[in-house]
């Protein structure tokens, strides 16, 4: 089965100002990525390329089968009820029942019909997340989705996250510059600095992750991040 | 305690008005007002001014209002229209349309039609601009969103596009209709032969300043109505926005 990402030699510039300098990426089917890195390395750019927002590139970007995504910001149609913000744009039939189903996943079942300017930050999210899955993606792009939301709300979304990934299995690619985020829930870590791939991790941990699990790796990957936790501790 | 001197000035007026220090040719007292408003919703002159130019109203609003949405979502949805038409309407829109009543006269005449064009050249700017703002308004965000999703294009538009320039379009309305008001009493000067208009000029020939009060008692009623009909309709609409 071919893997549903595969970037070669992309570049990408906005006048004389390289964004991505050369990406070479595959992603395997079911795969969770992780991309790290600062803000304006590039990481936003890549996704949007990827979603096929901007086809204005160099060198090879191949994306197949169903993409979805999910923003920082939930970006529901608040004129919309929640479950036709779920359903619009799947053409099916049945798409309330789908809806609703893809609710109780998000454990939201009772928000079918609210508008969705009444949900909480957390809960917003949780429909976004909805409204990605039901579209069945081969390719899940997740941008920075807990950025926004406070600490708690954070850790029960990435449990929901990677429930929802073990059960539909999508390649995902989750952009992020929170390495314990990243730690947590990716098969491999990608750390992306002036719009090169510089570092890759692969975390072997076994599922669910706990925090002193990730300790040891922490270390590594923020030091290829630039911080260096010895020094600042 | 607000109607305190509202009620205050009504009873100084009618002070005024007994005394004599208010001459009845100059202001009708609001007794002989409230009496004449009787008289003539009695014998049906108030009902025959009031649809008629109830008509005006509704015609001149219809023709502007299909104008003016047209272009504003020709405009709106794509660069060449924006291109073509946005130009010449924001040009045309800094002329005070009810400068235009001696071309209008010349154009269409002293009948029903220059009033019907006053209306709706007062009701075809403001839909133009609020709705051709409202749809470029539309958070490019969403639109992103419903590409990646999946939308067609008309999709984009019906649930994206255009609920989101909702808002910004009920606010046009609202100021159309307030311009449409002021078109027709406007309009109403020129040769009327029936409607409100009519009656207050008629009035002011017999020095009848209590008939011509009646008249801008009820236009500003008319006003006021339309305008709580628009505010009911926002409430409608807009019913998401619920905060």
């Amino acid at each position: 089965m071919a893997n549903p990402v595969s970037l070669r030699g992309l570049r990408k510039a906005f006048g004389a100002r390289t964004v991505l300098d050369g990406i070479d990426l595959e992603i395997a089917p079911g795969e969770f990525v992780a991309l790290l890195g600062r803000s304006g390395c590039g990481k936003s750019t890549l996704l949007r390329i990827l979603a096929g927002l901007d086809r204005e590139i160099d060198g090879e970007a191949r994306v197949s089968g169903a993409v979805s995504i999910a923003f920082q910001q939930p970006r529901l149609l608040p004129w919309r009820k929640v479950w036709r913000n779920i359903a619009l744009g799947l053409h099916k039939p049945d798409g309330r029942s789908i809806a609703l189903k893809a609710l109780q996943e998000v454990r939201l079942p009772d928000h079918a019909d609210a508008w969705p300017l009444t949900l909480s930050g957390g809960e917003a999210q949780r429909v976004s997340l909805a409204r990605a899955l039901v579209r069945e993606p081969d390719v899940l792009l997740l941008d920075e989705p807990f950025g926004a939301l406070d600490a708690l709300t954070r850790l029960a979304m990435h449990h929901l996250v990677e429930d929802l990934w073990a059960r539909h299995r999508p390649a995902v690619l989750l952009v992020t510059h929170d390495v314990d985020e990243a730690l947590l829930l990716a098969d491999r870590i990608l750390v992306l600095d002036e719009g090169r791939i510089v570092a890759t991790h692969h975390v072997d941990l076994p599922r669910p992750r706990r925090r002193a699990s990730v300790v040891e790796q922490r270390t590594r990957v923020l030091a290829d991040l630039g911080v260096d936790v010895e020094t600042a501790a | 305690m607000r109607w305190i001197s509202p009620v205050a000035l009504v009873l100084l007026w009618q002070l005024a008005s007994s005394t004599g220090v208010l001459p009845p040719e100059k202001l009708a007292s609001p007794l002989t007002v409230a009496q004449s408003a009787g008289e003539l919703i009695a014998d049906g002159q108030l009902a025959d001014a009031f649809v008629v130019s109830l008509g005006r109203v509704f015609f001149g609003f219809l023709i502007g209002g299909i104008i003016g949405v047209a272009l504003g979502l020709v405009s709106g949805l794509s660069r060449w229209g924006e291109t073509l038409l946005d130009p010449p309407v924001q040009m045309l829109r800094t002329l005070p349309h009810l400068g235009l009543i001696p071309l209008f006269i010349l154009w269409f005449g002293i009948g029903e039609e220059p009033k019907l064009a006053l209306v709706a050249a007062g009701v075809a700017f403001p839909l133009y601009l609020n709705l051709h703002a409202g749809i470029r308004q539309t958070d490019p965000g969403l639109v992103e969103a419903a590409k990646v999703l999946g939308y067609s294009r008309i999709e984009r538009i019906v649930h994206v596009v255009l609920p989101s320039a909702v808002p910004q379009t009920l606010v046009g309305l609202r100021i159309a209709l307030g311009t449409a008001w002021l078109s027709l009493i406007v309009g109403e000067q020129i040769n009327a032969d029936a409607g409100l208009g009519f009656l207050i000029n008629n009035a002011r020939e017999f020095l009848r300043t209590d008939v011509v009060v009646v008249g801008l008692v009820v236009y500003a009623l008319l006003g006021l109505t339309t305008d709580a009909l628009v505010r009911l309709l926002e409430r409608r609409v807009l019913r998401w926005r619920t905060r």
